[in-house]
């Protein structure tokens, strides 16, 4: 478990009692921001002891919690095809990710608890909905293509978010993304290797791959948020180095890059306004349908209450596991402060039982 | 004030690289190894003569491989239904290695199955296209998953087990089996102290904690027992199971009076007209199992993945 690390000034405020004392506090609270400014117009990083603005630190808690909650609820959709993966390679392949995804969630809920919270508040407040993760996992996975267009385009349009993270003015949060970014484009690569695999193969898998894309195009776009004109927050993260690019420009990323793998693979993405346009070097598309997005957002996706539901029934599942270890774990700590390290020397050694 | 690390890579387009990296057509250099953790394991048959040894028989070697080869594709396939339900991240990270490994073997097996007899099956042949009666595997790795005490108790029985005979395998004259085995005792061991902790943890944890431990262990253990019964094939390919019974039951006893728990006394479950797994007579639980295991491969003749 990471030390909470307050730092120190948040303890000190407010404890003066003499007007002299509030002074001095606010000159140094002032000369702190100051600093905090400085670190963020030099390009540097902020660290977990160093002051920053509470804004600044509700907005990263809230979105490396999103985050963390999005690699763990992400687990979900392809894990419905782990248990039927078609080839024992595909099935490797499938658990090896679902496991690196539950590894991203360790390292992000590790980041968040450098703010000051701990995971089992945030785990809390994701199963009982007060913390959102990534819209694009309330829609349901219906064939074995869907793991590739997963891999593909919903991981490829994360790698377009996340990849300018690692240059975000958090420490942890950037170091978090540097290594999160190299396994998902190693899971980018997988996808569309399935989807090429796929594509040489039946007429049967072809439409299976074609379906797949026509159902999850838009909702991808729609993972980079909404319009800039409707992102009122994107302004000040953006002054805080955590965001580097609006909503739209990392969309249109996305679509500059993915519409010549859409036509390499085969599929006709499901757009009837994709046009090259020469004067801006980059493809026209259309409007994704916002209303859709919001009535996900508001918890009326297919899959919203399932994802939670199986969330809060692991969670609930666990909690005698939980707790059985911490149990154990305490009554070993009460051991070894009697002395005696009795359980020690009677541990089982699997050495020895080689 | 800590140090403040300047951000490396800040120049014009320095978010850049590695996503363009990816449209980048061309495998990489390193292959699948840069991918998952896992999947691009180094290949444990490089420079292994896959000739079978004279003084052995195809068929007997072949069955055999699907014994054991079976044993860790089902357990595997148990193992993953655990994804994304497990008791805390920590366990799906554990729980999810253990599969893979299980997975790896399996597939080292089952294809040393389809060199050795001859037929030239791959694994996903044998693993999709074989019906229920066909799987060699032990009774104890089909059996649902349960509670979490109830999927370690049987984890712990079967890598205790299969850790010691691996220990044993590793000698074989089979240089296949050999070194399927060599590098399964160093999976084995991991997954043995892995159930090993997790069943001190739950033994001697909360009242809760250890009697559901108990009730894990009392399902499992009339399953235990045909681990070691011989089966004519493991006779003949010098795998008598049965010199491991004492052994396997010391160790688990060992770990069992630690936790504060008792072994139970159950009884070993019956064969059927003397047939259990390794005859493909299996339980209710294999035909489900497999139906899902097999359903998408099944449905798609032809398909390649």
């Amino acid at each position: 478990m990471i030390a909470k690390a307050r730092p120190p000034c948040r303890a000190a405020r407010g404890g003066a009692t003499e007007m002299g004392a509030v002074v001095t506090a606010d000159v140094a609270e002032q000369v702190q921001a100051e600093r905090f400014e400085a670190v963020i117009a030099a390009e540097q990083r902020i660290e977990p002891r160093d002051w920053m603005p509470d804004a600044y630190r509700a907005t990263l808690v809230r979105q490396i919690a999103q985050h963390a909650h999005s690699e763990i609820i992400g687990m979900q959709p392809e894990g419905n095809w782990l248990t039927r993966a078609p080839s024992l390679r595909r099935k490797a392949i499938l658990l090896a990710k679902a496991q690196d995804e539950a590894g991203h969630g360790l390292y992000l809920y590790a980041a968040a608890e450098t703010l000051g919270v701990d995971r089992a508040e945030l785990t809390e407040k994701l199963v009982s909905g007060r913390q959102k993760y990534s819209s694009i996992f309330n829609y349901p996975t219906l064939t074995f293509a869907d793991v590739g267009v997963i891999g593909w385009l919903v991981d490829g349009a994360a790698i377009c978010n996340q990849v300018p993270l690692c240059r975000c003015s958090y420490g942890p949060y950037a170091r978090a993304m540097v290594r999160i970014c190299k396994e998902e484009s190693f899971h980018q690569r997988q996808g569309y290797e399935l989807l090429m695999t796929m594509m040489r193969g039946t007429e049967g898998q072809r439409r299976m791959v074609q379906d797949a894309v026509d159902r999850w195009w838009w909702p991808s776009l729609m993972m980079f948020g909404p319009p800039d004109g409707d992102s009122p927050n994107t302004a000040r993260s953006m002054a805080w180095r955590i965001k580097r690019h609006t909503n739209d420009e990392l969309r249109q990323r996305f679509v500059d890059m993915s519409v010549p793998q859409a036509e390499h693979l085969g599929v006709t993405l499901p757009d009837p306004a994709l046009s090259w346009n020469e004067e801006r070097g980059s493809w026209d598309f259309g409007e994704p349908d916002w209303s859709e997005l919001k009535r996900v957002i508001q918890g009326d996706g297919p899959c919203n209450a399932q994802r939670v539901d199986r969330r809060r029934q692991a969670h609930e599942d666990g909690a005698w596991v939980r707790e059985a270890a911490l149990a154990y774990a305490a009554k070993r700590r009460a051991e070894a402060a009697r002395g005696g390290d009795e359980h020690g020397e009677a541990a089982i050694s699997t050495e020895e039982q080689r | 004030m800590t140090d403040h690390h300047a951000m490396p890579g800040h120049h014009g387009a320095g978010d850049d690289h590695v996503y363009l990296a990816l449209s980048e057509a061309g495998p990489e250099p390193d292959g699948e190894a840069r991918w998952a953790y896992g999947t691009g394991f180094s290949d444990p048959l490089l420079g292994v003569d896959t000739t079978v040894p004279a003084g052995l028989d195809g068929a007997d070697l072949a069955a055999y491989c699907l014994m054991l080869g079976d044993d860790a594709l089902v357990l595997a396939q148990r193992l993953t239904e655990w994804c994304t339900r497990a008791p805390e991240l920590e366990e799906e990270v554990a729980l999810a290695n253990l599969g893979l490994d299980l997975l790896g073997q399996a597939r080292l097996l089952l294809t040393r199955a389809g060199q050795a007899d001859g037929s030239g099956r791959g694994e996903d042949e044998l693993a999709y296209w074989r019906e229920e009666h066909e799987f060699r595997n032990v009774r104890l790795v089909e059996a649902p998953n349960g509670d979490f005490a109830h999927s370690v108790a049987r984890l712990l029985l079967f890598a205790t087990a299969r850790g010691a005979l691996y220990r044993l395998l590793a000698g074989h004259p089979d240089p296949v089996l050999a070194a399927v085995a060599a590098r399964g005792v160093l999976e084995l061991a991991y997954h043995q102290e892995y159930a090993t902790a997790w069943t001190l943890r739950l033994g001697d944890g909360t009242p809760y904690s250890a009697a559901r431990m108990q009730a894990g262990l009392d399902a499992v253990w009339p399953l235990l027992d045909e681990l070691f019964v011989p089966h004519a094939v493991e006779l003949r390919i010098g795998a008598d199971p049965s010199a491991l019974r004492e052994p396997v039951l010391r160790t688990l006893a060992a770990v069992l009076a630690e936790a504060g728990l008792t072994v139970p006394e159950a009884r070993p479950l019956a064969s059927v007209g003397g047939r259990a797994g390794r005859d493909g007579v299996h339980t209710e639980a294999l035909g489900p199992l497999l139906a899902e295991f097999q359903v998408v491969a099944r449905a798609n003749p032809g398909a390649t993945w």
